[in-house]
This record gives C-alpha cells, structure tokens and sequence, in this order.
C-alpha cells in the first residue's frame, strides 16, 4: 500500500509509519475509473453524502432528544419550537431519510440496468444490499422516535409481524417490546440501536469501497476495462462531477425541507401516540411501501412474511440466477425490456401498498407480487435464449467496425 | 426509456381506473392562504385577529399546550401586552417555602393554560367528547388549513335527506363521517375586530385558521426566507460546479 513519495516531510515520516496518505492518494486521487461513466454513477457518491448529512444531523437531534413515552412527543416539538434552528435540524434529518432512499434505489436500480451485480462483483452487490438491509431497519426505528400516531401503530404492526415466525416467534416480539407491548422499553432500545445502526452502515460502507476499488468500477458499456487508456484519474475527473451531483442533490432537497417539509410525511404522525386508538389506515413510510404491498398480497401471515423478506433475500442471490454473462443492458435488447417493466412493478406495488387492501387494489397488488417474483426466473431463462448484440472491443474504441465486430463477437460467445 | 413511460403511465390509468376505496367527504376547496408558496409569509394583523377569535371562542373548549404566551411576540405583542394575556389565567405552582402548592397569575414564559385540567374534565364540559388540542391541528389532518377551514364553515342545520344526527351532535360536510361533536363554534359578528375587519363567519373561520397554522408551524416566515437565500446560494453553486466540471472534462477531448 505505502510507497508513494510525498514532498513534505511530516506527510512522508506519517505515511512511512501509517499508510493513510498512500490510500487516500490511491483510492481517490489516483484510482483509475473508467472514462464513460454516466451521471447515474454519480448516486453511490451521494448516498455517501447523505449518510453523512444523516449521522450530522442525528447527533445534535440525540443531544435535545429523550426517549421516554411520557415526553418524547413534547420534547420533538420542544426542538422544533426552541432549539435554535431545530426545526431545521429535524426537517433536515426527517427528509433526509427520504433522500438517502432515493439515492440508494437509483443506485441499486442503476446496477441492476448495467450488471454491475456480476462477476467479480457478487460481494460488492451484497454488501450494498446489506446496506440497504440495516438503512430500513435504522429507518424503521427512527420513525418510532417521535412518538406519534404512526410511530406507534407502525412500530405495532411491523413488530407483530415476528409473531408469525413458528416456536419462536413470540419470545422475539417480547424481546423486540422490552415487555408485552409497545411501550416504553421499546422506545429506549429503539433509540439505542437507532443511534448505532448508522456506524454499523458506515462500516458497511467502507468495505463496500474495498470491495469495489479491489474490482474496479462497472461501466455503462458493460465491458471490462482493457488498459490505461479506457480510464482516468478519479481527481480531478469525478470529484468534480460529483460535486455537480451533489449540488443538484442539494437543491431539490433543501427545497423540499424548506418548502414542503411534511411532503413525504403521515398527518397523523404529528397526533401523540395513543395506545386506545387505531388510526383508520396504518401506513408505513413510503420507501417501505412495495414490501408491504408483498406482505398483505398472500392472505397468510407467515405467508406473507416469508414473501416480504424473501423479495429481499431473493436479490442477494441474483449474479447466479442471472444467467448472461453480458453486463450492460444497453446490448441485451429484452433484458432492457424487462428492466423497464420489472421498475414498473415495483411502482405499481409501492402505489398498493400505500392504498387500504380492499376491492381491486388487492387484485393488483396480488398480481404484481407474482410479477416480481417472476422476474428471477424469467431472468435465468432469458440468460440462456437471448441473443445479445455484439459488445465493443473496449471503452476507448466503443465504435465497432469490421473486423473488429466480428473479434468482440468471439469473445461474448467464449465468456 | 419509452417502456418505462409507457408502463408507468398504464400503472398510472390503473391507479385512476379504480375508485378511491375509502370516502372520504366531499373535496375540499383550496383556500388563498398568505403564507403558501416559497414566498409566502404569514401576515401579522390576521394572526392577532385570529389570536382573538382563538382567545374568545375555542381556547373555552380546546387547549393549545405547546404555545407559550412569549410566543404572542411574534404576532407582534409588545412584552407589556404579553404579561397581560398571560396574567389573566391561573396556574399552579408550588412547592412554596411552606411546602404548600399554590395558584398565580400566568407569565409570559408559561405555556397557554388549558380551559379544563385534565381529559376527563374536559369530556364532562363537551358531552362525552374530547375537544382536541389545538396546538398542531393544521398539520395533523390530510388538508391541512383548507380542511380546517371546511370544519369551521361546514355546518348545515338541517342534514341532508334521510340523515338523523342524534342529539348533541351536529352535521358537518367536512368532517369523516359528517357527525361531529362540536357545536358551530362561529357565526357572523361573533368578535369584534378592533381593526375594523367585517367579521364575517369566512373572515373570523379563516383568521382563526391562519393562527392555528402559526401555532402548528412558527417557524414558517424564517423558514421561508431562509429557504429561499439558501436555494440562491445552492443553485449558483451548482452552476460554478458545473461550469468548472465542463473546464476539466475538456482537457480530455
Ligand atoms: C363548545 C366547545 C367548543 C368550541 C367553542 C370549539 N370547539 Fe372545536 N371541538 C369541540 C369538540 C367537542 C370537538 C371534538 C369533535 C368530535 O370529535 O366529534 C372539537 C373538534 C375540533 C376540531 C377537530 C376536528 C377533527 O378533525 O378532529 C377542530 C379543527 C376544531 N374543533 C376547531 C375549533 C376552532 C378553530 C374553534 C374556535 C373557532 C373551536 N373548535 C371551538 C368543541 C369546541
Ligand atoms: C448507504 C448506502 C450506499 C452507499 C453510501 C454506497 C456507496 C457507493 C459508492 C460511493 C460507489 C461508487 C460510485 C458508484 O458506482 O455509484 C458504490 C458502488 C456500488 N454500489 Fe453502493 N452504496 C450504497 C448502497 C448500495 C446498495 C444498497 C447496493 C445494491 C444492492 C449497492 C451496490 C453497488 C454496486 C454494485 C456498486 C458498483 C457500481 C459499479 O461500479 O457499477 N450500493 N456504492
């Protein structure tokens, strides 16, 4: 790793003796990322920068913050009405939350389109997927904080879901309450582990970098990277591009807490919390909504767990049951098809789940369950019947000519 | 990407397709609040009017437990005026030296005090239920300040056709299930304006909404001017941003 020769001295006497310099010139400096990166790459930079924005806003929340039943509702209000600028720190960390989901399903979504979940990637997809894992369950436990309404029968209902689980499944809802219900054991460990979470994903994240600088960016083409000149240094190149991302990341999301900061919110979260009444719909937050979709479409409640966790689990094993080995979509003519329909689905679901089950919705939602699991085999199959269209020879020579095509053509059918 | 509009927006003709599954009352009529939009702004003479309606009428049934009197500055109370509406209530307070609880006159650093002391009491005064407390109402309801508003100006004396609304129940377009418990709590002249503003049922409901809004968000006028500074600020940053990406990506053509 160390190696590099710095001109000042104290840099050159650290690096000698503590490498950080040699790796941060290494993996952000130097690291050689393929030239033709388009700007959905730029969504995995600002995830990063949202879980900072998340883990800073979150601390001076936690410093006005306390987890008691009595008056976790009073005191969110307290920091909104008399902390200085504490209505901006929540709106901050409140939108945050749906920002930074945002990012990371264009993210997973811009992989999915591009493969960049197959070989030798498999274990960079799947720390992602552990990312995304811990992010929903921080999510989850962040919303319970306020103590309103929907924090409570939310944290209900999802906690309840445990009991399906056969033999143990009870003893995990007691464990999970702290007692017999939702109350204020759960709160106090529901913070606890809300604050500790996001470290968890930080360390995540840092070996998701690992893994992706040990195998190098995907790229839109899809193709491996043949040599120096398909790639450039990522400073200057795509620190600066990503700082553009960052920017437009910024405007949309400081004009949504500015202007319509309760735009992704529940009205109801903003009732305390009242054990003796149901509110008429429980909805969860919206980035959870094609997963309840999942749970509700199977009439069974094991059923429907098993399916909604499964829609999960499912996606880890997905560089094996994806059976092509061509990466981008752009030369997997219906792979791309699907794509658009598979990204269709999941709207479709999140719009179910977001709807009380009753009449068509139920059909619906039903319907594009099967859809969405259909879309795995349907991909194994397709790996093996579609014809893809011939891949370029390498990123700097993206236009095929003659003899050329006929070389990358070769290679396809050897890989 | 054709696909991908193509598909949505069948999702979305299916989503229309099928009809709203719960009814919900009738559509509610947006109103022209000041404060909407990036530049909206509350304006100060209707949150006081509307301060009074709230102080004559609903501060009798509902409570407003997250407002402090010193809040009122905003409306643009001087500090002399703020002890006063404070001092007209009582509070408890206690323990003194002799280790007795007793009763003081509101300061201006005390929340408003609640019309009953506790829940039930509060039951008792409105025949079974419960007057919610009004400190967020603008933000608890699906509509906000509009459905609000359709509370304050939905009653009809006499239902529709074929509706009985028991006693001590009244009939409300606005309101899910168009039973509600409280009586019509304004009507035309009900306060006097001291600005000379026509008190009628309209200006009184909506000046009553405009400070329940204050009341819900107080920090709206900040917010929006902030906000809009800070998105200035944001948006000539991105284009230096991008004007120096186009600089360094050019060495590379
Ligand atoms: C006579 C007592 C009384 C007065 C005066 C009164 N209210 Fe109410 N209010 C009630 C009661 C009781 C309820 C509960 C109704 C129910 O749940 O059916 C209520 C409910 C409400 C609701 C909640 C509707 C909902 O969606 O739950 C709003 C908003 C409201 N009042 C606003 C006002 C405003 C604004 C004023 C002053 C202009 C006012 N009230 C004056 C007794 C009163
Ligand atoms: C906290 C959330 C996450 C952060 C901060 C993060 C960060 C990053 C960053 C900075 C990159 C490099 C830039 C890029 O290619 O976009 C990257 C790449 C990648 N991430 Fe993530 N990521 C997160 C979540 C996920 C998730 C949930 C998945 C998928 C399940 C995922 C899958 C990938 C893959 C496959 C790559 C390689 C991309 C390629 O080069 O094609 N990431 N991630």
């Amino acid at each position: 790793m160390s190696g590099q020769k710095f001109d000042n001295k104290i840099v050159q006497w650290v690096d000698e003796r503590l490498p950080i310099f040699s790796v941060l010139k290494e993996s952000a400096v130097d690291y050689p990322t393929p030239k033709n990166l388009n700007y959905w790459w730029n969504f995995g930079s600002l995830a990063g920068f949202m879980l900072v924005v998340m883990i800073l806003t979150g601390i001076f929340l936690a410093m006005n913050y306390a987890a008691n039943t009595a008056i976790a509702f009073g005191v969110v209000e307290h920091i909104m009405r008399d902390v200085n600028y504490g209505w901006l720190l929540r709106y901050l960390h409140m939108n945050g939350a749906s920002f930074f989901f945002i990012c990371v399903y264009i993210h997973i979504f811009r992989g999915l389109y591009y493969g960049s979940y197959k070989a030798p990637r498999e274990l960079l997809w799947a720390l992602g997927l552990l990312i995304y894992l811990v992010m929903m369950g921080t999510a989850f436990m962040g919303y319970v904080l306020p103590w309103g309404q929907m924090s409570f029968w939310g944290a209900t209902v999802i906690t309840n879901l445990f009991s399906a689980i056969p033999v143990v499944g009870d003893y995990i809802v007691t464990l999970l309450w702290g007692g017999f219900s939702v109350d204020n054991p759960t709160l106090n460990r529901f913070y606890a582990l809300h604050y500790l979470l996001p470290f968890v994903i930080f360390a995540l994240v840092f070996l998701h970098l690992v893994a992706l600088h040990t195998t190098k960016s995907n790229n839109p083409l899809g193709i491996d990277v043949t040599g120096p000149q398909d790639t450039i240094p990522f400073h200057p190149y795509y620190t600066v591009k990503d700082l553009v991302g960052i920017g437009v990341l910024l405007l949309i999301y400081l004009a949504v807490v500015f202007f319509a900061p309760n735009f992704f919110g529940e009205p109801d979260n903003y009732v305390p919390a009242n054990p003796l009444v149901t509110p008429p719909h429980i909805v969860p937050e919206w980035y959870f909504l094609p997963f309840y979709a999942i749970l509700r479409a199977i009439p069974d409640k094991l059923g429907g767990v098993l399916a909604m966790f499964g829609a999960i689990v499912i996606l880890f094993f997905l560089p094996w049951i994806d059976s092509s080995k061509v990466r981008s979509a752009k030369f997997r003519p219906i792979f791309k098809q699907i794509f658009w329909i598979f990204l269709a689905v999941c709207l479709v679901l999140g719009y179910c789940g977001s709807q009380p089950p009753e009449g068509q919705i139920v059909v619906v939602g039903r319907i594009a369950t099967a859809a969405y699991f259909l879309f795995f085999p349907l991909l194994w199959v397709l790996g093996k019947i579609e014809k893809p269209k011939p891949l370029p020879q390498s990123i700097s020579a993206p236009v095929l000519k003659g003899a050329s095509a006929g070389h990358a053509a070769q290679k396809m059918e050897k890989a | 990407m054709r696909k991908f509009l193509t598909s949505t927006f069948a999702a979305a003709l299916l989503a229309v397709a099928i009809p709203a599954a719960a009814e919900e009352g009738p559509a509610l009529e947006r109103q022209n609040w000041s404060w909407h939009g990036p530049f909206g702004q509350y304006d100060k003479a209707q949150l006081r009017r509307g301060f009074q309606v709230f102080r004559e009428i609903c501060s009798n049934c509902h409570s407003m437990k997250l407002v402090a009197y010193r809040n009122l500055g905003d409306l643009g109370f001087t500090e002399d005026e703020i002890k006063a509406i404070a001092a007209e209530k009582q509070v408890q307070d206690g323990p003194n030296d002799q280790g007795d609880m007793y009763a003081r006159p509101a300061r201006p650093s005390d929340r408003f005090v609640p019309p009953f002391p506790n829940d039930q009491a509060a039951r008792v005064a409105s025949n079974g239920a419960l007057p919610p407390d009004l400190s967020l109402m603008t933000k608890a309801r699906v509509g906000g300040p509009d459905y609000v508003y359709g509370i304050l100006t939905g009653f009809k004396d006499t239902p529709p056709e074929g509706v009985t609304i028991p006693d001590g129940m009244y009939y409300n377009t606005a309101f899910p299930g168009h039973q509600i418990a409280m009586p019509p709590p304004v009507n035309d002249d009900q306060v006097t304006y001291a600005d000379g503003t026509k008190a009628t049922k309209e200006q009184i409901s909506k000046d009553a909404v405009a400070f329940l809004n204050w009341a819900a968000e107080p920090e709206l006028d900040q917010r929006h001017s902030l906000g809009v500074k800070t998105l200035i600020f944001v948006f000539v940053m991105t284009i230096l941003f991008y004007a120096l990406k186009r600089k360094i990506w050019a060495r590379l053509h």
